[in-house]
């Protein structure tokens, strides 16, 4: 992945800064609650839902398995529609190809679709280097550039601010970039989205060349898909002469039919819509209506590691409608840059250290940025087990670090005491004989401090159960004569 | 039917109430319960940690002391999930590695006879009402293994609302996590405690006396915040609300970490 994220603390220490954010924590909790609520309602609506479910999971895993042939069999197809598709191994090929494109053409300007895999690549930034200027048109992206900010959210990178640090936003930083926002103006919905258009509107008419993601791309056709709300997305893909689409490979999918599923339980599970209000589709070149050049750009960037996973290669069947996120306490609090990745949340947590690996501090916390409480899991479109391939990398984490040697030992020390019940038993009593001596704050460093900072630890029992049931039901089960049950 | 208590390790050490409220309740309803002295614990910690092989000792110590048991019954929606979701993984993963089926038979030989209370109460026994009498106002907190690993749905409601005397007050957000998570609670202490913070705060808002629970994990880190706090709301696990009778109610001083 790109370099733009890296040296990020890793999730418990930002995690620390924005869960004493009340503000953010006002938008976030207001923000991912409606959508939530939605969105239940919307699944509710379909009585088929368990089985697109499965469809869809079924659908992905299947392409997966047979990726090589389905890439091959859209290379041709984009190719003989009129399209030319590279191949990326990393994000600085992607970016590497992506400006010389540019840079054949002569312009220094680019307008741009929505895009998760151009933030996974930091292209804005390569393409800053290189003396290109990128506009972001999808309106929460156009937010996030305006303020000079990171995304926290796959759907709604803006989510994090509310309507009037949105209005300040369009207010100070507009006229930087293109036409400035109107005077007076207001934080009502409707005046900011008019100010949004009147903005972009002149980057539309102006700019040669356009950048897009896709959600999916057809194998059979050499379709590309586009699913979004604003209509912005549409502008960008049709309007340029020149279309660069930059797409990770796992977002193939063999036949047109196969969409039908997708664009059931895409729109629902993301906006709660029942269908999303612009689908636009390209299939190589055209004469009269589009781009008169396509580029596709097929990225690996560690999806090729994460397939060869038997465990983890499922988080390559997201198709990125952010449910997760929404559903996510632990997102809800610690809100989106805490993941320090453009995938935030349960999705981020398990798929940025497998694209990225987990050698930093930042990715070898993700995996444990998570309670296992599963309701990421229920909500998934595609059915990912998020808890299981947290585990999973969990332990890969736990193997290869360093700073887990204490952890292990102790819990090797924890496993060999609980395969001895009768030493077991002794720790027990020897515990509930000094109970009186443990107070409720620990003033230990480490995990016993983290717990007792802010809550009181449990009392240590007068008689542990194992004890009690010794003496009073001896061996067997049944009470003794002499005995009662303690009560 | 022979019925082995699987009590857990934090019960056995922290909680002794609530496995003596198991076998009452379970006694009064005419099952024999054994406790078989060689169970520990099933390995969550260290698997959920990240610590696959550091369970693997405990899968075969738990596949021991309960056979033969028709049914293993445990107070804890967590440890009944591990039992039955992770350890056909574990055992699945031991013989990947070319380690034999000897794990994955441990597995197999527990998974469908290890129940929660609540769902042996109600799948075997076919009860709901057990007879209890509890006079107070509690509200409940459906811990997340139990409500999405093993779908208790609404067992445990149905058992809370047949008790006499009791007054079952909804809490909102229910569903959403407390915020333990096992060794979450001190990897992620900011999170976690934001989001005890606010399951405690629903559950005051209930204006209930007792906040019940089925799992004394989740109510080991909730019990830690309303103390420490001075908050007028107890945590109580559900097995000493159904054990609790006219006769014999609930008293909260006599035994072990109750308060
Ligand atoms: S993991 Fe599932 S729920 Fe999350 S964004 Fe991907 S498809 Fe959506």
């Amino acid at each position: 992945m790109s370099g733009t994220y890296l040296g990020l603390p890793s999730f418990p220490d930002a995690a620390h800064t924005s869960t004493h954010d009340t503000q953010l924590r006002a938008n976030l909790t207001h923000a991912t609650h409606t959508i939530r609520t939605k969105r239940a309602t919307a699944i509710n609506e379909l009585p088929d839902w368990p089985q697109l479910r499965t469809a869809g999971a079924a659908i992905k895993d299947h392409t997966l398995h047979h990726l090589d042939h389905y890439l091959l069999q859209l290379e041709t197809a984009v190719t003989n529609a009129g399209g030319t598709v590279h191949w990326a191994t990393d994000a600085d090929e992607a970016n590497r190809i992506t400006t010389h494109i540019i840079h054949t053409t002569g312009e220094t300007e680019v307008v741009k679709v929505k895009s998760m895999a151009t933030q996974e690549t930091g292209l804005n930034e390569a393409l800053h280097t290189a003396g290109i200027h990128a506009y972001e048109t999808d309106l929460a992206e156009l937010i996030v550039q305006l303020a000079h900010d990171k995304p926290s959210h796959i759907l709604v990178p803006a989510i994090h601010k509310n309507r009037t640090e949105i209005r300040d936003i369009f207010h100070n930083e507009m006229a930087h970039w293109g036409r400035p926002a109107p005077d007076h103006l207001t934080d009502n919905p409707t005046d900011l989205a008019e100010a949004a258009r009147l903005h972009l509107r002149e980057k539309f008419l102006r700019t040669k060349i356009g950048i897009s993601g896709a959600n999916f791309m057809i194998a059979e056709t050499g379709t590309l898909v586009v699913v979004e709300s604003e209509g912005n997305g549409r502008m960008c893909l049709t309007l340029p002469d020149t279309l660069i689409s930059i797409v990770g490979i796992e977002k193939i999918i063999p036949t047109f039919q196969d969409l039908e599923v997708f664009l059931q339980t895409l729109p629902r599970s993301s906006t709660a819509e029942r269908m999303n209000p612009y689908t636009t589709m390209w299939t190589g070149t055209t004469t009269h209506d589009g781009p008169k050049n396509f580029h596709l750009i097929l990225l690996d960037n560690g999806r090729t590691d994460t397939l060869a996973d038997t465990t983890g290669r499922q988080a390559l069947r997201c198709i990125r409608c952010s449910a997760c996120l929404n559903v996510c306490p632990v997102y809800e609090r610690a809100g989106g840059h805490a993941y320090g990745s453009p995938y935030p949340g349960p999705i981020g947590a398990i798929l940025t250290p497998q694209l990225r690996g987990t050698t930093t501090p930042l990715d070898a916390s993700l995996p444990y940025a998570s309670t296992l409480c599963g309701a990421c899991y229920d909500v998934c479109p595609v059915a990912i087990n998020i808890p299981e391939i947290l585990v999973h990398l969990r332990e890969r984490v736990a193997e290869q670090g360093e700073g887990h040697r204490a952890e292990r030992a102790a819990m090797r020390a924890a496993t060999w005491l609980l395969d001895h019940p009768a030493a077991l038993s002794a720790v027990e009593r020897a515990a509930s004989a000094t109970r009186g001596l443990h107070p409720a704050r620990l003033p230990l460093p480490g995990p016993a401090k983290a717990w007792s900072d802010a809550r009181d630890l449990p009392d240590v029992a007068a008689e542990p159960f194992r004890a009690g049931w010794k003496k009073a039901r001896g061996a067997g089960g049944a009470p003794r004569k002499d005995k009662d049950t303690p009560r | 039917m022979r019925v082995a208590l699987f009590l857990t390790c934090v019960n056995d050490a922290l909680y002794p109430g609530t496995g003596w409220a198991t076998v009452r309740l379970l006694e009064r309803l005419g099952v024999e319960v054994d406790f078989p002295a060689a169970q520990t614990c099933c390995g969550q910690p260290q698997f959920n940690t990240g610590y696959r092989h550091e369970t693997e000792p405990l899968v075969r110590r738990m596949a021991r002391a309960f056979d033969g048991y028709d049914y293993v019954v445990t107070p804890s929606g967590s440890c009944a999930a591990m039992v039955r979701d992770n350890y056909p993984r574990i055992g699945a993963k031991a013989l990947a590695e070319g380690r034999g089926p000897e794990l994955a038979d441990a597995a197999a030989s527990l998974q469908n006879r290890t129940l929660e209370l609540t769902e042996f109460l109600v799948d075997v026994l076919e009860v709901t009402d057990v007879g209890a009498y509890f006079p107070h106002t509690v509200t409940y907190h459906p811990s997340c293994h139990g409500l999405r690993m093993l779908g208790l749905g609404e067992r445990p409601r149905k058992l809370l609302q047949a008790v006499k005397g009791l007054e079952l007050r909804e809490l909102d957000g229910a569903e959403e996590c407390c915020g333990f998570g096992g060794t979450f609670a001190v990897k992620n202490p900011d999170v976690s405690l934001a989001m005890g913070h606010d399951k405690v705060r629903h559950a005051l808002d209930t204006g209930a006396t007792i906040l019940c629970g089925a799992d004394n994990s989740c109510l080991v880190h909730l019990d830690g915040i309303l103390r420490r706090n001075h908050a007028p709301l107890h945590t109580l696990h559900l097995a000493e609300i159904l054990a609790s009778t006219e006769q014999h109610p609930y008293q909260p001083t006599t035994t072990g970490a109750t308060r």
